[in-house]
């Protein structure tokens, strides 16, 4: 079973977010594996480890995205790219037409990746590289079955659970809940060193910058608007409940 | 040149969902007066709404309706749209950032090479006349204003926050029910488990009463769940009361998780990490119930209760209860 990771570098979720000159700065800042892409190599080292095969991590990013990467193998993944170019813009139709052009070469029967990634957050990669392959998906799953061919998943949509059904190769992104990754062990971050890693340009994959032309720019970066904190209701429970009830009917106006 | 938006509608539970009134709304401020806005609906029983969306504002309305349509299957429903996208040829396609929206947005964009702008809170429209979106990156930490470099393109609206046109039952609209020719399906809906029928669902929530590890165990949702039946609201969770199993992470709130913008917050025994923060901080009204007065909820929350949810939470439902009794 050949299986595919997309993975996606990210702030850590406990970081502020500061923004300087139009960007967000960078410095001093833990990145991780977007946590949603963890639950992908979890599951993708766990069917490996089931039914034999290889497990390759792909991503797209800067040359600090290799870090993330590293931390894949060393959970168990066997292979890692990294496709890094400056001329892949910050646009989902451009990452998801670089990555199907290496995926495309690469022989695969499942394809997993993050519901979404918890930094730009728009969800369209994973789903997008399913159409350019023309392979079936089922995005947000939190169960994964193969046998015989086929993978029997359950999706949350929005809450509701449904049982799906769907030939391989295919595609699927994780959610929460899919499984509880794994931390890599010392021996999986010795063995990880040695490990395949590539590192792929657009001229490896036959793209020109005028091929991943982004088809969105970014206007400005703003921070929202603070919040301050506001009033402490004192009291007794039966005062303080009363006092909160009046505050919203009249001065916050919710009610 | 006039342009024309596609507006893509759900229903939910047998009616047609706020934020698709909401989308319409969208596409009118991104287009302008000049601009047609059509809609379709893509479902079993699509032909019966279409005066309600022509009331809250679509020019056209495109139904595919069949019995196979009865549920979302990302093949099926991407077979009728692009079969609707074939005659309309829009210059701009719009979705509800939904279940359904955020797994047919990209498979269309894709398909027609197009960019796609996820997400958006706001619309505005330059001196040029280009449409300017706002979205909220790292869960809402960040405000993202994006443009597309050509069209046609596709964006999704986070519902709740475009507030839709005015109801007008005088408006008219040119009807075309489209044919829907089944592909051959690779993928197969075998169950659906409605966990949510009856109840609302957090990304459209008006009230949202979410609990921490301050609830203790599945059991301490209940005076929440007690509330949020009062409120008419949903009930959400921060990751700590998630990962401590007193609940599904369908409830979890935050930047893992969903991101929410009701009108009311009430969070019971949450303390306020910043990852959970940032999945609700753009809600109208805070309000933080919490044993800690050192519980940093308290510096975003516009009213504080420094107690016990379990002694407040009951006095606040019967408080509403009363008030709210007709």
């Amino acid at each position: 079973m050949n299986i595919i990771v997309l993975v996606k570098q990210t702030f850590d979720t406990e970081e502020k977010i500061v923004v300087e000159q139009g960007t967000v700065v960078e410095d001093g800042v833990k990145f991780v594996i977007n946590p949603y892409d963890e639950y992908a190599v979890e599951q993708a080292i766990q069917i490996r480890d089931d039914v034999g095969g290889k497990v390759t991590v792909v991503s797209v990013g800067p040359e600090r995205t290799a870090e993330a990467l590293r931390t894949a193998l060393a959970m168990g993944a066997d292979e890692a790219v990294l496709i890094q170019d400056s001329r892949i813009g910050h646009d989902e139709h451009s990452v998801a037409l670089a990555l199907h052009a290496f995926i495309s070469q690469e022989p695969y029967d499942i394809i997993l990746g993050g519901n979404f990634s918890v930094d730009n957050g728009a969800g369209q990669v994973a789903v997008r590289l399913a159409k350019l392959l023309a392979i079936p998906h089922a995005s947000s799953i939190t169960k994964l079955d193969i046998s015989a061919g086929r993978a029997v998943v359950q999706r949350d949509a929005e809450g509701d659970l449904e049982t799906i059904e769907l030939p391989l190769p295919a595609l699927f992104t994780a959610q929460q809940g899919l499984n509880e990754p794994r931390y890599p062990s010392l021996q999986g971050i010795m063995k990880a060193k040695k490990k395949p890693f590539r590192e792929l340009s657009l001229d490896d994959l036959n793209l020109d910058a005028g091929a991943v032309a982004p088809r969105t720019e970014r206007i400005n970066l703003q921070l929202p608007p603070a919040r301050q904190a506001g009033k402490i209701i004192s009291g007794e429970p039966a005062e303080q409940a009363q006092e909160l009830f009046r505050l919203l009917r009249t001065e916050a106006k919710v009610i | 040149m006039s342009r024309t938006f596609l507006v893509v509608a759900e229903t939910r539970g047998g009616s047609l969902r706020q934020v698709s009134y909401e989308t319409i709304s969208a596409a009118r401020l991104a287009g302008g007066a000049d601009t047609t806005v059509a809609a379709v609906l893509i479902g079993a029983t699509a032909g019966s709404f279409v005066n309600e969306l022509t009331h809250y504002g679509a020019d056209r309305v495109y139904t595919v309706e069949h019995a196979d349509l009865e549920h979302y299957n990302p093949q099926g429903y991407f077979a009728a749209l692009q079969a609707v996208v074939q005659t309309v040829q829009p210059d701009a396609i719009f979705f509800g950032h939904t279940a359904i929206g955020k797994d047919l947005a990209p498979q269309i964009a894709a398909e027609l090479g197009t960019g796609q702008i996820s997400d958006i809170t706001a619309i505005e429209v330059d001196d040029n006349g280009q449409a300017l979106f706002t979205r909220p990156i790292y869960a809402g930490k960040v405000l993202e204003k994006k443009a597309f470099t050509a069209f046609p393109w596709i964006a999704t609206v986070r519902p709740n926050n475009i507030a839709p046109l005015e109801v007008d039952p005088t408006r008219t609209a040119t009807t075309e029910a489209v044919a829907y020719s089944q592909p051959t399906l690779q993928t197969i809906i075998r169950d659906v488990v409605r966990n949510t029928s009856g109840k609302i669902d957090l990304s459209e929530a008006k009230v949202i009463i979410s609990g921490g590890r301050g609830v203790r165990s599945a059991d301490g949702f209940k005076p929440l769940e007690a509330l949020a039946t009062v409120l008419g609201g949903a009930v959400g969770a921060s990751r700590g009361a998630c990962d401590a199993g007193y609940c599904d992470y369908a409830l979890q709130i935050g930047q893992t998780g969903k991101v929410v913008t009701p009108e009311l917050y009430i969070a019971c025994g949450v303390s306020g990490a910043i990852q959970h923060v940032a999945g609700m901080s753009s809600s109208r009204v805070i309000i933080a119930i919490n044993k800690d007065p050192e519980a940093p909820i308290f510096k975003i929350a516009d009213y504080g209760i420094v107690g016990d949810l379990f002694e407040v939470v009951p006095l606040l439902t019967e408080q509403f209860k009363l008030a709210l009794q007709p």
